[in-house]
């Protein structure tokens, strides 16, 4: 076990879903890092990285969102973000978006390089192989697509639930298939996302898990809804931070 | 083709609606997938393979006019002539004037999608020119009152075999079967007699090699090599951006064509075709013509779209897409479906045709991890959708949304606020329940799944609290 805060600071981007939905994802999130041996800093002035924006076209909202997000999360040696579509925004796209700046654009691809999502940060970074957490269940695991294909987020957090002890993880068929969330694709196109959605929820019902635990916050509304929205009350939800920080009950 | 994708959200809705094709598409979904998994896993050097054939591609767009000039050389110097088409009508005009030359009355067809974007069936039949489709697919849909494809490789797998059944007995007056391999060789049987009568032979390409002068068709049924040996006259027709250097990079290209289209390792057929007929050949058309089309393709060198013209028509795109494995081919409204469609409807038909395909899609990028020539396609739709606010395209209200959001989201002390309003009034429509069923704000998201009610504090109302020493 390291000491808690001997290896420096770590900058938790909370996003802005979090911050308004669930805020208990961003507490998880501050008592891994903590294990982790890092002390965990909540810039104050954070909000939003700027995906909307940018996911609509409107580059000129997502670069000024981007410049705040520089400038207040630079100064860190990591950033770390619950989320994997937000890290990915960050990693992947911010050093496109001042493709004309060159001085932005140095400073977008330092932030890059130390942006992770959380198990990704976790595994790769911290070479954490306990967590603090424990559950009694079975639980499936739902790869979204950004942290999935944008970060290669994969095998950290399923390595992590398989040091849990209590846990049973199962794979659902088609584990790596959008859950139709897609931002504003949700309510541009209700109809298709609808569809889409209901296959996911077929497929962790499939699993026979009794859980689903996810790393972004855009699926689990989307899939938590549409599960409720079937009747479906007992399968639970979860974000991956709260399952391995051990802030929500199992099977009992 | 006539561009129909300003009715994507009604075409879409019909859809969805459409049991029997919700139960098609169901049968369908995943199966190329799968497939293409397969070949891949069993081919250790596709990663490799998948570079070289993007460079190939890729390189080859950056002097496309040198190329095109070397294969023009070479196909004349084989006895082809090489004509020029500005777009789908020039096209159209060109081979009619072919046709009209040759004293034409049948043309048979083997598959080309740029026949499609030309609409050339029906400037053919206009003309008085009959023209046959040879694929079974395109059979089928042309018999089907000249439906449309809705799969650049597949063009029927909207279809299931007892529709296809029911289409045959009610066209041919057959008794109807329902075994597929029956229904094919109703479909011969038919074919056949049309292959010995036509006068003239239309392929599209799958690559035109400069160093020979030569088009490759790759392809599963015998029918394009009927097509292109046996009437008197070829015409292929394809887009000028179908041309690749040598002979060895056909040979790359060939080994992730099919893979990334069907999992083949190779496809039942690979043709080759140089030049007419010469003395001393046993058979092969007497006149060979390529019509090569531009169609908005050199407008896209050196713009951001370019990488869009190394597409080499695999269909991995829509093959992976979970938004075309839901809605079909036809819900796009122009010849091309799935990813790719998305970006080239507006790029060829332009933007203010098809504003909803570049937002018709989730962004997960499944289709460009499995694009066998890495084109970005998820950047190529947000690249889009930035132009559709340059151009101020997109309704006001999601104008003023982003452009709200971003501002409030720039101010840390109003987002604060804003947020904790929000998380309020989400918890006064939850009405003490852990859901929200019904929301005014967002009715799309309501329309299809319950929205989870917020805790009752942001997180940062909580973060300060415990800060503050209170509690958490």
């Amino acid at each position: 076990m390291v000491a808690p805060g001997s290896r420096g600071e770590v900058a938790l981007f909370v996003t802005c879903l979090v911050d308004l939905m669930r805020p208990s994802v961003a507490f998880s999130a501050l008592k891994l890092i903590e294990a982790a041996g890092y002390v965990a800093v909540v810039p104050e002035a954070q909000t939003c990285c700027g995906q909307p924006g940018y996911n609509s076209g409107d580059t000129a909202a997502a670069r000024a969102l981007a410049c705040k997000f520089i400038a207040e999360f630079e100064r860190f040696p990591y950033v770390v973000a619950p989320s994997g579509s937000c890290a990915g925004t960050v990693r992947t796209h911010y050093p496109d978006l001042f493709a004309d700046e060159p001085a932005w654009r140095a400073r977008a691809e330092a932030l890059a390089a130390k942006t992770f999502e959380l198990t990704q940060f976790l595994v790769d970074v911290a070479g954490v192989t306990e967590v603090p957490g424990d559950f009694n269940g079975s639980v499936t695991y739902h790869d979204s697509c950004s942290g999935l294909r944008e970060l290669g987020v994969k095998q950290q957090p399923r390595a992590l639930l398989d040091r849990m002890s209590g846990v049973k993880r199962i794979e659902m068929r088609e584990c790596e298939d959008c859950c139709g969330f897609g931002g504003l694709f949700a309510v541009k196109y209700p109809d298709i996302s609808g569809a889409i959605v209901q296959r996911k929820c077929e497929a962790i019902r499939g699993s026979g898990a009794y859980a689903v635990a996810l790393g972004d916050l855009g699926c689990m509304m989307n899939i938590e809804g549409r599960l409720r929205r079937n009747g479906d009350e007992l399968t639970q939800v979860i974000h991956i931070a709260e399952l391995l920080a051990g802030d929500v009950g199992g099977q009992g | 083709m006539e561009v129909r994708s300003m009715h994507f959200v009604s075409r879409v809705r019909q859809r969805l609606e459409d049991p029997e094709l919700q139960r098609n598409l169901k049968r369908t979904r995943g199966r190329n997938a799968a497939s293409r998994a397969a070949a891949v896993a069993a081919f250790p050097d596709f990663d490799a393979v998948r570079a070289r054939a993007t460079e190939i591609r890729a390189s080859v767009l950056r002097d496309l006019d040198v190329w095109l000039e070397r294969f023009e050389q070479k196909a004349i110097e084989r006895g082809a002539t090489v004509l020029w088409a500005r777009d789908g009508d020039h096209a159209c005009e060109l081979i009619i004037d072919i046709a009209r030359r040759h004293g034409v009355r049948t043309v048979v067809k083997s598959k080309s999608m740029v026949s499609e974007e030309a609409g050339l069936n029906a400037a053919l039949e206009a003309a008085g020119i009959r023209p046959v489709e040879t694929d079974l697919g395109e059979y089928i849909l042309q018999i089907n009152d000249n439906e449309p494809p809705s799969h650049i490789i597949m063009p029927v797998i909207h279809k299931s075999k007892e529709q296809v059944s029911e289409l045959f007995a009610r066209v041919h007056g057959t008794a109807p079967k329902t075994d597929i391999e029956a229904l094919t060789h109703e479909a011969r049987a038919v074919l056949r007699p049309e292959f010995l009568g036509a006068d003239m032979g239309l392929s599209g390409g799958n690559f035109l090699v400069a160093e020979t002068g030569s088009v490759a068709i790759v392809t599963n049924e015998g029918n394009g090599r009927l097509c292109t040996t046996l009437p008197r006259v070829h015409v292929a027709l394809t887009g000028i951006e179908k041309v690749i250097p040598t002979l060895e990079d056909l040979a790359t290209l060939l080994r992730i064509l099919p893979r990334s289209a069907t999992g083949q390792a190779i496809t039942n057929y690979v043709s080759m075709l140089t030049g007419p007929k010469q003395a001393g050949d046993a058979d092969g058309p007497e006149h060979m013509y390529f019509v090569l089309v531009d169609g908005g393709r050199a407008d896209l060198l050196g713009s951001e779209f370019e990488a869009m013209l190394r597409c080499i028509r695999c269909g991995a795109c829509m093959n992976h897409c979970p938004v075309y494995q839901t809605i079909g081919g036809h819900s796009y409204g122009w010849v091309y479906p799935g990813p790719m469609g998305s970006v080239l409807t507006p790029l060829y038909q332009g933007l203010d045709k098809a504003m909803d395909l570049p937002h018709a899609a989730t962004l997960c990028n499944q289709c460009g991890v499995v694009c066998p020539v890495s084109i970005p396609l998820p950047d190529l739709m947000r690249t889009l959708r930035e132009k559709q606010v340059e151009r101020g395209l997109r309704p006001w209200s999601e104008r003023i949304a982003t452009k709200l959001w971003a501002w409030v989201a720039a101010r840390p002390k109003l987002y604060a606020l804003g947020t904790r309003v929000a998380v309020r009034y989400l918890r006064w429509l939850a009405d003490g329940r852990d859901r929200i069923q019904v929301m005014g704000v967002a009715p799309g998201w309501t329309a299809e799944r319950d929205f989870p009610a917020p805790a009752a504090k942001t997180f940062r109302e909580l973060y300060a609290e415990r800060r503050r020493g209170g509690g958490q």
